[in-house]
């Protein structure tokens, strides 16, 4: 076990440097002069030069790259145009947000997929399956902006149900930051009023979020257990009369962690690209918002940032869940 | 050779004929897969026809006319008109030929590049293999959607650089696949005869291994017109894919959403139109995978 964590976790490392490379030659790809895009319109052809001797861009190519690795190991992210701020201290801004609202909605989608997954193959081809069946093969072709939009204004706005943005209210103080997570921190402060208040807030977004990974895990937990309940120790055990539920219970949850595991994985990726269009739809103030807002100004050094975080974010996901996996089913270790 | 001329097409054919026949039996079979299918063609065909048989055909390209601007839909303006007075009936169904543009450029360029990374790296091995999949994991390892943002945010919005972008973080899957598929055929016993007698490598290749990996690419390439689709209606919401007054759906909702809820036809009416083909191109391919998939096939 020790000995997989310390090979998967090296791995890990190995892929950073790939996505520090990948952002790096993105960065490069940019038409035109990327000193004269720093120094500005009116910059004269001496002045171009200083900025290319100042930023490195005249040494070879090699080069530049480890003075980018370098910067961005020290946290030198570079500076936003739009917000003026350095770029790692906006991101440690508007992360809680991102994180706060990926992580509500892929327990929203287990919570509520692994359940309907099971039911409907317990009620195969009868109408509760059908109309499950309709949740699971939409979920993945609905563009999320438009659910999100549609939640937004006929949910929130025609039937004044839920709010139509934002974390919290105009008005509301948000609670003492301690994990900067609004819904626990109002917890740890004991501040009720605004737990339920930012739970009302999140709900659409996540709603809207956790769709195509909900649709994902329906599927994979509806063929599982189809394929659990032919299996002859669950003829077995209802043949001594063990209830269903019961069986059910003990032995398709079992069965059903290990995939779900799998696309949790799988779909965290497309959740991290999802909360981009979420945010840009709630005006949640998270990292996708910002991101969308820098390309939309033509501000390219918050979206190298972003771009790393969520990459950083997407890899320890799945440095995770390997981990879990590999305590879960040991045949996995012997893999990699 | 007489012999051969003696026997009919059919005859010749006759392993062929069976195969197709099986394929289409379970393939028609299944509801669902139809269903794709049935929306597949439609959407084709609205692509290939659109231009000529939409009503207001130069509103596709955004010609104002103020004076019937956002009206509900009738029977002159079958889905409303949109801020400009533009038939929207006529903007989505132009739409179609978009979006197909969009979807097949990108899978093409994916598959252009994944197939034969994927090839090599299976059957060479070794470091190449190494090599490649290792890039391949550190493509896999970004979001796709926020590398294709990053991508678009190096070359400026536009639906070009969304195309270049989403084509740029699409073929990793195909490596992968095709990578694996590859390795298990390469153990088979039909290709160790194919050396044994002097098969070249080049004949190896495109006349054994790659035929045999057809039906896990059609599979995915059906899967992957839909989610190419959604891709760049997302980049188009965003405002970074195509531009007004293209007739682009994404574009077009990134509109519309200020008209919401009032003027609700100018989002619902795009907003189903990708719905329907990702749709189609899902059912489809899911319905390819349990006919062409010995493993699904009941």
């Amino acid at each position: 076990m020790i000995k997989f964590l310390i090979k998967r976790s090296l791995l890990t490392l190995l892929m950073l440097f790939g996505l520090l490379t990948i952002t790096f030659f993105i960065s490069r790809i940019s038409p035109g002069d990327p000193a004269a895009l720093a120094a500005g319109p009116d910059a004269s052809a001496k002045m171009i030069e200083i900025i290319r001797k100042e930023y490195g861009l005249d040494r070879p190519i090699i080069e530049q790259y480890l003075i980018y690795v370098k910067k961005v190991l020290q946290g030198d992210w570079g500076k936003s145009l739009h917000s003026t701020h350095e770029v790692l201290i906006d991101l440690v801004v508007y992360f809680p947000a991102t994180f706060e609202l990926v992580l509500v909605s892929m327990s929203l989608a287990i919570v509520l997929g692994v359940p309907m997954g099971i039911t409907a193959a317990i009620f195969q081809n009868r109408f509760i399956d059908h109309f499950i069946r309709i949740i699971s093969v939409s979920g993945v072709a609905i563009p999320m902006f438009c659910l999100g939009l549609l939640l937004q204004y006929f949910v929130a706005l025609q039937l004044n149900l839920f709010p139509l943005g934002g974390q919290l209210k105009m008005m509301t103080d948000p609670p003492e930051p301690v994990t900067h997570l609004i819904l626990l921190d109002s917890l740890i402060e004991g501040n009720l009023e605004v737990f339920i208040e930012a739970l009302h807030h999140i709900s659409l977004p996540a709603l809207s979020l956790s769709f195509p990974a909900l649709a994902s895990i329906i599927r994979v937990n509806r063929s599982e257990m189809l394929e659990t309940l032919k299996q002859d120790y669950i003829v077995t055990a209802r043949a001594y009369s063990i209830s269903l539920f019961r069986t059910v219970a003990i032995y398709a949850l079992r069965n059903a962690m290990l995939p779900t595991l799998a696309i949790i994985g799988l779909r965290f990726g497309w959740m991290l690209g999802g909360t981009v269009l979420i945010e840009s739809v709630f005006d949640w103030p998270g990292i996708g918002l910002y991101a969308v807002d820098s390309v939309i100004n033509s501000d390219f050094e918050p979206i190298i940032g972003t771009t790393i975080v969520l990459g950083f974010m997407f890899m320890i996901t799945n440095l995770i869940i390997d981990l879990v996996y590999s305590y879960l089913d040991p045949r996995v270790r012997d893999q990699i | 050779m007489n012999d051969s001329k003696k026997n009919s097409w059919q005859e010749r054919h006759s392993s062929t004929l069976r195969t197709i026949a099986l394929y289409s039996r379970t393939f028609s079979r299944n509801g669902s897969a139809m269903l794709g299918l049935l929306l597949v063609l439609l959407f084709m065909l609205t692509a290939a026809i659109g231009p000529w048989i939409v009503p207001f055909p130069e509103d596709a390209q955004g010609v104002i006319h103020m004076e019937r601007k956002l009206m509900p839909p009738d029977h002159v303006h079958w889905f409303g008109t949109d801020e400009v007075g533009d038939d929207i009936f006529t903007r989505v169904i132009v739409g179609t030929r978009v979006s197909l543009q969009i979807a097949l450029i990108i899978t093409g360029i994916a598959v252009l590049i994944g197939v034969p990374l994927g090839i090599s790296a299976g059957f060479i091995g070794g470091w190449v293999q190494e090599l490649i999949m290792r890039i391949t994991d550190i493509f896999l390892s970004i979001p796709g959607l926020i590398l294709a943002i990053a991508i678009v945010g190096a070359l400026g919005p536009g639906i070009v650089n969304a195309m270049l972008a989403l084509s740029l973080v699409w073929w990793p899957g195909y490596v992968r696949l095709v990578q694996s598929k590859t390795l298990t055929i390469k153990n088979e016993l039909f290709i160790d005869a194919a050396t044994s007698i002097g098969a070249s490598k080049f004949r190896i290749i495109f006349v054994h291994i790659l035929p045999n990996c057809t039906s896990p690419i059609i599979i995915k390439v059906s899967m992957d017109m839909g989610m190419a689709i959604l891709g760049s209606a997302s980049l188009g919401f965003l405002g970074l894919g195509a531009q007004p007054p293209e007739p682009e759906w994404g574009a077009m909702i990134s509109i519309s959403r200020n008209y919401l809820p009032t003027w609700w036809w100018y989002t619902l009416f795009p907003g189903l139109a990708i719905y329907l083909t990702v749709l189609g191109f899902n059912l489809l391919g899911d319905g390819l995978r349990d006919t062409l998939d010995p493993k699904y096939r009941e």
